[in-house]
């Protein structure tokens, strides 16, 4: 049955049986398709349609999801029966100590696109084969795939007491990597990262201004340049991160170890704790005073915007860091409420989320930005007398706690009294998120700042993987543990 | 599900015009889930979900649909004509594919492996009497996972298997905790009782005050979970043929013989021996056995139909991204309840954190330790280790450092939910190592 916003609302709230605590309705609907040519080959293209529903029901402090893709009444009422009896089930038992409240905003909220994605299946392809055709320029270009991701994403949300929510999205992922290979060494070198590092919310628009076009010639020759240039030195040096690595770097040293279900425990038996606690909130100094950190739900053209998460609570834009002081949690509703009987009340954002139809929600990082400093990339450079540049993730692994990590890029470039100077290959570093960002000295401005996420955030149990959104400018940090490969 | 998914292929096989072929691919399952924490309930559910692939071919050409299933047979069946039209007005635009194989035999195969699984009564009676006092933490799943094959030119393969896994961890306090699953397809309380008490048992040896090291090379004991992280990351650009072709792949020396593993060494993928359907997505039989390093030398890898195709090789069934889903490292000759004597001093390693390849041309991962990670001085555990970070290239840990592989290996099944829940397993050994390089 097609998702009919005008009625299924009413459907869901007719079946609904009465003297429920609470039930609600999520409803989400995507269209995805999926392009790629691989060595001027068109590979299978692959489109998908996936329609469901979550069904929530509470019961004092008992809850109970299920999840159907059967949208009709039948469906929807065998949801709610089964949600009903885990409600029943846990109540007394849950980790709440009291019942959960969830919030009951209603609006809407639809993705800005200026130009609708219309592209037929031979057009994009089309698109992608002048990209892959343009990498073919030496024969130690040994591998190379351009693709072009785009999905159309609807979802409502619907509660007994009347609330409602539908919100829709465009979501544009264009991305190209190329293998070089010589003398038994491999480089890869990617536009955008290798794992879909490039991808907004728009339409075409997010193709013209990704760079994309003429993207294919310049990482092969990319590739051949790191084929060619020496192994990235160990040592300490000056690091100057560009925005595709602080991409990663926000993410896995800021963005997970703020998420307030991993400080309340939730993810201990998967993806890990945090080495934040609830008594750092208003005091701790997380980086230096540079570092302002912010989560943007508006920002319209970034992967995770919204106007609404997905308990209902309304989203806006909150410092989590400002001048390197800890200040918010990345919390939903239904985790703030169990923080704050652990302390005093907590200040958290609007971002308890689910990857579709067939999860919960859960806390997430959705757009999470360093703000831009002051500083030009230029004065960045020329302020190094002795450091690496690193672009591009390739490599990225990091304790339970988010604290010990380990990091490598795919394109590093040594910084000699103030100048860019040569490439080198396999450049890592290593660190301690409790002390790496009190080394952050530069901030780079406006200009430097590009918007970039991931589609494969992945938590939680069962496991989500879920689309996140990174802005940041280039950034500086002094006397990194820096290394390379064995060759 | 096995109706519904043979009804709807039909139908979409009495769709095709002329000279088209269909596949249809079907996943499906029905899972309980129970999330707790503090050995309470956090998230308790049920999905329900089925989608049904569809692959319309007509000569060379061809494209792919996905729909998730309703059960509702009007709305399916307006669904796959709209795919089936849509995908029909594509072909005619898109390039004729060189690389296309699919399997065109008229086969069939059924499994259906019955379990006893949990009522959601029971498994909320069992976590809350049996974690009691417990700082427990996890994930309990139980139900019916189903994939199926049809193809118009009449091949039908069906595959249902149903299992629970239960998979928590047992916290001391901060970080320090042990680890535990208990997977199988006849739930026994007094078992999961008993799999809980052990994990119980482990809590003054964790609460003693943790031994801090400096980075450097140990001898390490690495137990079997932390040793299936470790080979799970050859599913990764490992054993693929494509990634060897194009000069990818993490084990290339391996591969081409500039580098050896372990005389100790010898991985397969075994369908027989795990819960992965023993067909492919384009409808092909897979093997019983596929070796893929035999005495630490390399022997085979994993060939898609897509990669047989474009370099001219045989298919053995694998997956479209060529990974391993029943994967199992041969035993070695150390009895494991000597492992820790063997040990003698060094660290004895439970599991192994956020694995990723730090110098793939060398095989280097990095990672951290994890639960129940001990130092040992004399063969007893002294004290539970702060956590480390190791980099070390699988050639040193499978090879020159391997000094033994216990005598017997562990079924684990993959406790991986993304998406649906997953049908992976391996048998693996722990493994001793002369030295473990850790780093940070």
């Amino acid at each position: 049955m097609p998702f009919e916003i005008e009625t299924i609302a009413q459907r869901f709230r007719r079946i609904a049986p009465a003297g429920l605590d609470h039930a609600a309705l999520r409803v989400v609907e995507e269209h995805s398709h999926m392009a790629r040519v691989r060595q001027d080959v068109a590979e299978p293209g692959e489109r998908s349609l996936d329609r469901g529903a979550m069904v929530t029901v509470l019961a004092g402090d008992g809850i109970g999801y299920a999840a159907t893709s059967d949208l009709t009444d039948y469906g929807l009422r065998a949801a709610l029966e089964r949600a009903a009896l885990w409600a029943r089930l846990s109540r007394g038992r849950s980790v709440f100590e009291a019942a959960p409240a969830l919030p009951n905003a209603s609006g809407r909220y639809s993705t800005a696109t200026a130009k609708p994605l219309v592209l037929s299946a031979a057009d994009r392809l089309d698109l992608l084969m002048r990209e892959s055709k343009a990498c073919r320029i030496d024969e130690r270009i040994v591998d190379w795939e351009a693709s072009l991701w785009t999905v159309r994403s609807r979802q409502m949300t619907a509660g007994i007491d009347g609330s409602e929510t539908l919100q829709e999205y465009d979501f544009t992922i264009p991305a190209l990597h190329v293998v070089a290979h010589a003398d038994g060494l491999t480089q890869t070198r990617s536009w955008g990262g290798r794992y879909n590092g490039y991808c907004q919310q728009g339409g075409l628009e997010v193709i013209e201004r990704s760079g994309f076009v003429g993207c294919g010639r310049t990482t092969a020759e990319d590739a051949l340049q790191l084929l060619a240039a020496p192994n990235c030195p160990s040592g300490r040096f000056d690091l100057l991160l560009m925005p595709d690595q602080m991409m990663l770097q926000i993410h896995e040293s800021i963005g997970h170890p703020l998420e307030l279900d991993r400080i309340l425990g939730d993810e201990r038996n998967y993806a890990g704790t945090s080495f934040v606690t609830l008594d750092m909130f208003g005091s701790y100094q997380y980086g230096s005073q540079l570092l302002n950190v912010s989560y943007d739900p508006t920002r319209s053209e970034q992967f995770a915007s919204f106007a609404f998460d997905d308990e209902g609570s309304r989203a806006s834009r909150e410092l989590l860091i400002r001048d390197g002081v800890l200040l918010r949690p990345l919390g939903g509703a239904i985790s703030q409420q169990r923080a704050a009987r652990a302390r005093s009340e907590l200040p958290a954002v609007a971002t308890a989320r689910s990857c579709s139809w067939n999860r919960p929600p859960i806390d997430r990082m959705s757009n999470l930005n360093v703000e831009p400093g002051t500083s030009k990339l230029a004065e960045m450079i020329a302020s190094i007398d002795d450091g690496i540049l690193m672009k591009t993730n390739a490599s990225w692994s990091i304790d339970d706690s988010r604290n010990k990590f380990q990091f490598g890029c795919e394109w590093g470039q040594r910084i000699r009294s103030g100048q860019l100077a040569e490439v080198v290959r396999n450049p890592n570093y290593r660190g301690v998120s409790a002390t790496f960002w009190r080394s952050l000295a530069m901030v780079g401005d406006a200009s430097t700042v590009e918007v970039m996420g991931t589609p494969y955030c992945g938590k939680g149990e069962p496991n989500q993987a879920i689309r996140v959104g990174h802005a940041s400018p280039a950034c500086r940090f002094d006397g990194v543990d820096v290394f390379g490969a064995e060759r | 599900m096995k109706d519904l998914f043979f009804e709807l292929a039909d139908y979409a096989f009495g769709q095709l015009h002329g000279s088209e072929v269909l596949l249809a691919n079907f996943s499906g399952e029905q899972s309980d889930f129970i999330r707790f924490n503090h050995a309470r309930v956090r998230q308790p559910m049920t999905v329900r979900q089925a989608h049904l692939s569809l692959q319309l071919i007509d000569g060379r050409r061809h494209e792919d649909t996905t729909l998730s299933i309703s059960g509702n047979a009007e709305d399916d069946r307006a669904a796959i004509r709209v795919a089936i039209e849509a995908m029909r007005d594509d072909l005619p635009a898109l390039p004729e594919d060189p690389y296309l194989l699919y399997s065109q035999a008229a086969d069939a195969s059924h499994t259906d492996r019955r379990g006893r699984l949990p009522a959601p009564e029971e498994a909320i009676d069992t976590l809350a009497r049996e974690g009691a006092g417990l700082d427990m933490v996890g994930i309990l799943a139980s139900g019916p996972v189903s994939r199926g094959f049809a193809s118009s030119q009449g091949a039908r393969h069906w595959h249902a298997v149903e299992s629970f896994l239960l998979d928590w961890s047992v916290y001391a306090g901060g970080d320090k905790a042990v680890k535990a699953s208990h997977a199988g397809q006849q739930w026994d309380r007094d078992e999961v009782a008993r799999r809980i008490d052990a994990t119980r048992a482990q809590l003054p040896l964790l609460s003693r005050a943790p031994r801090t090291i400096e980075p450097g090379a140990y001898r390490a004991y690495v137990c079997p979970a932390a040793i299936d992280e470790l080979l799970w990351m050859l599913n990764w650009g490992g054993v693929s043929a494509k990634a060897q072709r194009t000069q990818q792949s993490t084990i290339q020396d391996l591969v081409e013989g500039r580098a050896a593993m372990s005389a100790q060494i010898s991985l397969r993928e075994h369908f027989a021996g795990g819960l992965a359907p023993a067909f492919d997505e384009a409808g092909f039989t897979r093997p019983a056995t596929v070796e893929l390093v035999d005495a630490g030398r390399h022997a085979g890898s994993l060939v898609s139909p897509r990669t047989a195709q474009e370099y001219g090789i045989e298919t053995n069934g694998a997956s479209e991204d060529e990974s391993m889903q029943s994967m199992e490292l041969a035993p070695g000759t150390l009895a494991r309840a000597d492992a820790l004597r063997a040990l003698d001093t060094g660290v004895y390693v439970g599991n192994f954190h956020y694995l990723n390849w730090s110098d793939r041309s060398a095989a280097r991962v990095t990672g951290l330790t994890r639960f129940a990670t001990y130092w040992v001085e004399n063969g007893r555990i002294v004290a539970p280790l702060t956590v480390m970070r190791f980099d070390d290239s699988l050639y040193r840990m499978l090879g020159s450092e391997l000094e033994s592989l216990d005598d017997q290996a562990d079924w684990i099944l993959n406790s991986g939910t993304y998406g649906g829940r997953s049908v992976e397993t391996s048998r693996v050994p722990g493994a001793l190592l002369k030295e473990l390089r850790l780093t940070l």
